[in-house]
């Protein structure tokens, strides 16, 4: 790039001591001279371009950039525009300098985005370290993992107690605590302590070349915006040559007193504005940098053109548990009639203890004190009903509405979001203890930032009670609600969402990615949820949010929605531009100069454009 | 089979454009990407064929663009 710029600027000075020449020197061999610093101008400048050109046409490609600059230029030479020929090819080299430095910048930030990739693993060979690319680990070796190594592989840590940041993956800024027997995912930050990691998959296999593969490979998914642009290149150069050589040719033969120099200036103007790189380059670079802040925030997008949809969204259906939810039960409510709440708790925390129902472990996680074996007595179970124990000497039953009916005891009968689990000591009614799945914290959030966008309708679909289902998108303001639906039912509710869309509007589907495959693949856009490790997830949607923040579509949409603005933005303002061009010159009005100077001010102006998309992943 | 490369001075847009559709085009080719920003080419092709499309694609990339070096990733 050095001698490039070395190149131009020498050149430049030639041109100017051209020009002086030719305006100040009246004499004809000053006329000569002046021819002769202009053409050292522009063979340093133009040289390469004009050797490239031949060369390509040897190579059968006769429409390329170089063939037509050389033309151009020569052509300005030939008609004795000698100026506009050297100026064209200066401020085309200029063009093309800044352009690559453009698009080596982007090159760069985008590398950075995703510079994810291990480098090395220090592996336990006998009782030595040895320092081995990642690929080059087995399954079942022992790798160690110091303070601010990243983590080559998907591993369990057999020894040692540590922080890790795993950014890179989630967007999550919080680390997360790791400890003996947990696993440990490839492209984390080790922070403080010295972890001992047994590899549980290979390099392949493993999150962060999962990743990488995933994300550097988005870009052969295109979107119809980059499908276009790559036909428009095609058929945009050959017309724009072919009109060229007809404005060369015809008006001089039909007008009286058209000239060929005048016509073949005009046509020479077009031949500048013939290549199509502003567009050619900007489109996929928006959406690539569009794909690489998204997973710079955690989350990946498998093709451009799964941004483009979602930028069409109308309709976002929702998984509940897992997705909106957190998917463990909690106790929310107790509510006791003559006991205390606690001792209400405590009762039923002992009637439970043996059993190992999630609803009898949350009541567990509930209680926190320890049990006391020796206070529980008989415990006898029935399946469907609940339990009855003996505890301290009292007969209690826990169960749900059956066992209370079948025990012949009235009890609470209200409508309640969630499962209720109701208490008897000694045949009287104590009470009951609600437990309810938990809704995310952003959950809300999501919702209303959803609404203010041009999503029409929200959509909840689940295989819980209606009663469960009511509740929860009641309180997250959801507008429709489909509840007690098995795997099957979701997916035929799904299609019928899809014939209520319009026909332009796009349904986005967000689900856990668990036991919703058929669910995911069948919807516009399928995102998988807290995907971090599931590998079924990952092949299954469209889109991956690493963690488990449903708030993350509004950032994945906000992303999708710039990034096609973006793209937009640059094709009407470099077609526009060229387009107005073309029409100047052809009735005589731009300038070679001009010509030139749009041409290569669009591809700048695109690419820089395009660099917003990177940005646009704060969600506002 | 898949395979991954990378093209050392990939300097012009509309060239990868063109070579990713010449590529496309070989016979035995499944898909085939040049990305212009990453610099990296995937071929994927039929395993039999794979040695020979690898040839015939460095021939086309050296014509539309012969200062490019493809190196293995």
């Amino acid at each position: 790039m050095k001698k490039q710029l070395g190149k131009i600027i020498v050149s430049t000075l030639l041109f100017l001591l051209a020009l002086l020449t030719e305006s100040f020197l009246a004499s004809p061999f000053s006329f000569w001279l002046a021819i002769l610093l202009f053409l050292a101008s522009y063979l340093l400048t133009g040289g390469e371009v004009i050797l490239r050109a031949v060369r390509n046409i040897r190579g059968g490609n006769v429409f390329d950039e170089n063939f037509l600059m050389s033309i151009a230029t020569i052509g300005a030479f030939v008609i004795g525009e000698y100026p506009e020929g050297v100026a064209v090819m200066l401020f085309y080299q200029v063009g093309e300098l800044f352009q690559s430095y453009a698009v080596n910048k982007s090159r760069k930030s985008i590398a950075q985005l995703m510079d994810i990739r291990p480098e090395y693993a220090n592996v336990k060979r006998g009782e030595e370290l040895v320092r081995l690319e990642p690929d080059e680990v087995a399954v079942g070796e022992i790798v160690v993992i110091k303070p601010g190594e990243r983590v080559p592989l998907d591993g369990k840590v057999l020894a040692g107690y540590s922080m890790v940041d795993t950014t890179a993956l989630t967007g999550e800024s919080v680390p997360r605590e790791v400890g003996v027997g947990d696993e440990i995912l490839s492209g984390c930050i080790n922070m403080n302590g010295v972890l001992t990691v047994e590899v549980i998959k290979s390099y392949e296999d493993s999150t962060v070349a999962k990743i990488l593969d995933l994300v550097e490979n988005a870009s052969s998914r295109k979107s119809r915006s980059e499908k276009f642009i790559t036909r428009f290149a095609q058929i945009y150069t050959p017309v724009v040559v072919i009109i060229a050589a007809l404005l060369a040719l015809i008006p001089p033969l039909v007008l009286p007193e058209a000239t060929f120099s005048d016509w073949v200036y005009r046509a020479l103007t077009f031949l500048v504005v013939s290549c199509p790189c502003a567009l050619v380059i900007s489109i996929p670079l928006s959406f690539f940098g569009g794909i690489g802040g998204a997973s710079a925030s955690g989350i990946l997008v498998k093709g451009s053109n799964y941004l483009e949809a979602l930028a069409k969204a109308e309709v976002v259906v929702f998984d509940k548990t897992g997705t909106l939810t957190k998917g463990v039960f909690k106790v929310q409510e107790i509510h006791s009639e003559n006991l205390s709440a606690e001792k209400l708790l405590e009762l039923a925390a002992y009637a439970e203890h043996y059993s190992n129902h999630p609803i009898s472990r949350s009541l567990l996680e509930a209680y926190k004190q320890d049990i006391d074996n020796e206070r529980i007595g008989k415990v006898e179970e029935i399946p469907g009903h609940g339990i009855v124990a003996w505890v301290d000497g009292q007969e209690i039953m826990v169960g749900n509405h059956r066992l209370m009916e079948k025990m012949a005891i009235p009890y609470y009968q209200g409508e309640l979001g969630g499962t209720v689990v109701h208490v008897a000591v000694n045949g009287g009614y104590a009470g009951y203890i609600l437990i309810a799945d938990e809704v995310k914290p952003d959950a809300l959030k999501t919702i209303e930032k959803l609404k203010l966008t041009n999503i029409q309708k929200t959509v909840m679909l689940t295989g819980d009670t209606h009663e469960v289902g009511r509740k929860v998108a009641q309180d997250l303001g959801i507008d429709q609600v489909y509840a007690q639906l098995l795997p099957g039912d979701k997916v035929e509710k799904l299609e019928e969402l899809l014939t209520q869309k319009s026909a332009n509007g796009r349904l986005v589907y967000v689900g856990d990615g668990i036991n919703d495959a058929p669910v995911l693949a069948r919807a516009d856009i399928g995102i998988a949820m807290g995907a971090l490790g599931s590998d079924a997830a990952i092949e299954a949607a469209d889109i991956v949010i690493m963690n488990d923040e449903p708030s993350k579509v509004v950032t994945v949409m906000k992303i999708a929605r710039k990034t096609l603005g973006i793209a937009q933005q640059n094709a009407v303002f470099a077609i526009g531009i060229k387009v107005a061009v073309l029409i100047l010159s052809a009735i005589g009005l731009a300038t070679m100069w001009e010509a030139v100077f749009a041409d290569v001010g669009v591809t700048v102006l695109a690419i820089l454009n395009s660099f917003r998309t990177l940005t646009a992943t704060n969600p506002g | 089979m898949k395979k991954t490369f990378r093209l050392e001075g990939l300097g012009c847009a509309n060239c990868a454009a063109k070579m990713e559709k010449a590529i496309n085009e070989l016979d035995g080719v499944k898909n085939a990407t040049v990305n212009f920003l990453t610099t990296k080419m995937v071929i994927e092709a039929e395993d039999e064929k794979m040695a020979s499309i690898i040839e015939q694609a460095e021939k086309i990339i050296k014509k539309i663009e012969p200062d490019v070096v493809v190196k293995k990733a």
